[in-house]
C-alpha cells in the first residue's frame, strides 16, 4: 500500500509531468485558456493514463518486446476513442472546448512515456496508481496554468468574475499569452533553481522532450530523470565542497590564532 | 478558376492565418527542441513538409475509401496513427534504399516526426473540415509550410540572440518561449488576410 501512496506523491509533486519533467507541452499550452478547460483536459488525460497503464501492465508479459510500441499505441488509441465518444455523449461542452486535442492525447508523450518507463516493468496495481499520480499531477499543473491565464486574461476564476473589465489583459487568453505564461513559469523555476528539466544553468536549454513520442519510448522521461539526478548529485557535491572549504578556512584561522598566541607566549617568556 | 482560388485560400489559411504552431499549438516539441541551429531547423521543416503532405494524402484516401464505406469513422484516430507510423517507416526504408542523398539530409528527422501531434493533427483537421483528397493535400502542404516558416524564423532569431546578455532568470527556455510569444503576436496580424 505504501508503494501506491509513494507513486501518487511521485506523480503529483516529485516528478510532476508538467512542472518538473516538462512533457506534453502542446495540450499544456493549447487547452489552458481557462482553469476549467485545463482541469477537463487534465482529467481526460488522467482517465486514459490510468487505464493504459493498467492494461499495458497486465499485458506486459504477453506483448512481444519487438512490437511493444505499436501495441501500446493501439491500446492508447482505443482508450482515447472510448473517452472521446463518452465526452461527446455526456460532456459535449467540454468536448467542443478541447476539440482536436482529445484525439491528440494519443501522441501525448506522458502516456507512452509512462507505459514504457513504468507500466512495462511493474504490476497492474502500482501502474494504475502511477497513472493516477501522473494524471493528477498533469491536471493540477494545467489547472494552475489555466487559472493564471483566466485570471489575467478574462478576470475570472473558474468562471466567477473577479477583476473588473478595465483591468483585464486579454492577450493572456489568446495564443501568445500561453507562451508568455509558460515563459514566466520556467523563468521562476530558473530564478529559484527549482528541479526542472528546463532549468539549465546558463545557455543551451531545450525542452527536454524532442517530440519523438514513438521512438522516445520514455527515454525523454529517462533523460530528464538522469539530468535531474546528476543535477541533484552535483548540488550535493557542491554543498559538501563548500562545507569542506569553510571547515578548512576555520581550521586555518584557528591554527593562525594558535601560532600567534604561541608567539606571544614566547615573547612574554 | 474558382477551384484554384479555393485551394490557394486553403494554403494561405493553414500556413499563415491558422499557423499550426503559433496559433494551433501542435508540434511544439520539435519547434522548441530542434530550433537551435538554422540548418537543422530547415532540415526538420523540409522533412515535415514531406511527411505531412504525404500523410494527408494517404489518410484522406483511407478515410474516403475505407472508413466511410465501412461506416467506421469513429475508428479514425486509431487508423490514422497506425497509417502514419507505418507510412513514415516505409518512407524511411524507401529513401535509405533508393535516394541515399535525400535520406542523409532528412533521415535523422523522419523518426522524430512519426507520431508528432502536428502530423496526426493535420490528418484530423482534414476530416473535421470535410476536405476532399485534393484539398487535404493542399491543406497538409500549407500546414507544413507554416511549420517550416515558424521553425526557421525562430531558429534564426535564436542564433542571433545567442550572444546577447540575457538576465540569468530568462536564460534557456524562458527567452525562447517569450520569443515564440512575440512571434505569435506577429502572426495574429495575419488574421485579417482571409
Amino acid at each position: 500500500m505504501n508503494k501506491c501512496i509513494e507513486r501518487l506523491y511521485n506523480g503529483i509533486i516529485k516528478e510532476n509531468p508538467t512542472f518538473v519533467l516538462m512533457l506534453g507541452m502542446c495540450p499544456t499550452l493549447a487547452t489552458t485558456t481557462s482553469a476549467i478547460n485545463g482541469l477537463g483536459m487534465g482529467l481526460t488525460t488522467t482517465a486514459v493514463l490510468v487505464f493504459s497503464n493498467l492494461i499495458i501492465s497486465a499485458l506486459r508479459n504477453i506483448i512481444p518486446d519487438r512490437v511493444r510500441i505499436p501495441s501500446y499505441i493501439v491500446i492508447v488509441a482505443s482508450l482515447v476513442t472510448i473517452v472521446q465518444l463518452l465526452l461527446q455523449a455526456y460532456l459535449p461542452s467540454l468536448n467542443d472546448a478541447l476539440g482536436i486535442f482529445i484525439p491528440l492525447i494519443v501522441v501525448n508523450c506522458i502516456i507512452l512515456g509512462r507505459a514504457e518507463a513504468y507500466a512495462a516493468k511493474n504490476g497492474p496495481l502500482e501502474s494504475a496508481f502511477d497513472g493516477i499520480g501522473m494524471g493528477l499531477g498533469f491536471a493540477l499543473a494545467l489547472t494552475c496554468i489555466g487559472l493564471v491565464r483566466e485570471l489575467l486574461g478574462s478576470g475570472s476564476a473558474f468562471g466567477f468574475a473577479i477583476i473588473p473589465e478595465d483591468y483585464r489583459i486579454s492577450i493572456f487568453g489568446l495564443a501568445p499569452g500561453a507562451f508568455f505564461v509558460l515563459a514566466g513559469l520556467t523563468a521562476l523555476q530558473n530564478k529559484f533553481k527549482m528541479p526542472s528539466a528546463t532549468n539549465v544553468e546558463g545557455n543551451g536549454s531545450v525542452l527536454a522532450c524532442g517530440g519523438d513520442c514513438m521512438h522516445c519510448s520514455g527515454s525523454a522521461c529517462m533523460a530528464n530523470h538522469a539530468t535531474l539526478e546528476t543535477r541533484r548529485l552535483q548540488a550535493e557535491e557542491d554543498a559538501l565542497k563548500a562545507k569542506q572549504a569553510a571547515l578548512a578556512a576555520k581550521q586555518a584561522a584557528v591554527a593562525k590564532e594558535q601560532s600567534e598566541l604561541s608567539e606571544k607566549l614566547n615573547k612574554n617568556s | 478558376m474558382d477551384a484554384v482560388k479555393s485551394l490557394l485560400l486553403i494554403i494561405v489559411g493553414s500556413a499563415l492565418v491558422n499557423n499550426i504552431i503559433l496559433s494551433q499549438f501542435q508540434g511544439l516539441c520539435p519547434f522548441l527542441g530542434v530550433s537551435k541551429k538554422t540548418d537543422t531547423a530547415v532540415g526538420m521543416g523540409v522533412a515535415v513538409i514531406f511527411v505531412i503532405t504525404l500523410s494527408s494524402f494517404v489518410t484522406s484516401l483511407i478515410y474516403k475509401f475505407v472508413l466511410v464505406p465501412l461506416d467506421v469513422t469513429y475508428l479514425q484516430t486509431i487508423a490514422f496513427i497506425l497509417v502514419i507510423a507505418a507510412l513514415v517507416q516505409f518512407v524511411e526504408m524507401f529513401l535509405k534504399k533508393s535516394v541515399p542523398s535525400l535520406y542523409q539530409a532528412l533521415g535523422v528527422f523522419l523518426p522524430l516526426i512519426t507520431t508528432n501531434c502536428a502530423v496526426l493533427g493535420a490528418a484530423l483537421t482534414n476530416v473535421q473540415s470535410e476536405y476532399g483528397v485534393l484539398e487535404s493535400v493542399f491543406n497538409g502542404l500549407g500546414t507544413a509550410a507554416g511549420f517550416t516558416i515558424a521553425i526557421v524564423l525562430l531558429s534564426s532569431i535564436r542564433e542571433s540572440i545567442e550572444d546577447n546578455d540575457i538576465p540569468f532568470t530568462f536564460k534557456g527556455s524562458p527567452i525562447v518561449l517569450i520569443t515564440s510569444g512575440l512571434m505569435a503576436i506577429a502572426f495574429m496580424g495575419f488574421a485579417g488576410l482571409i
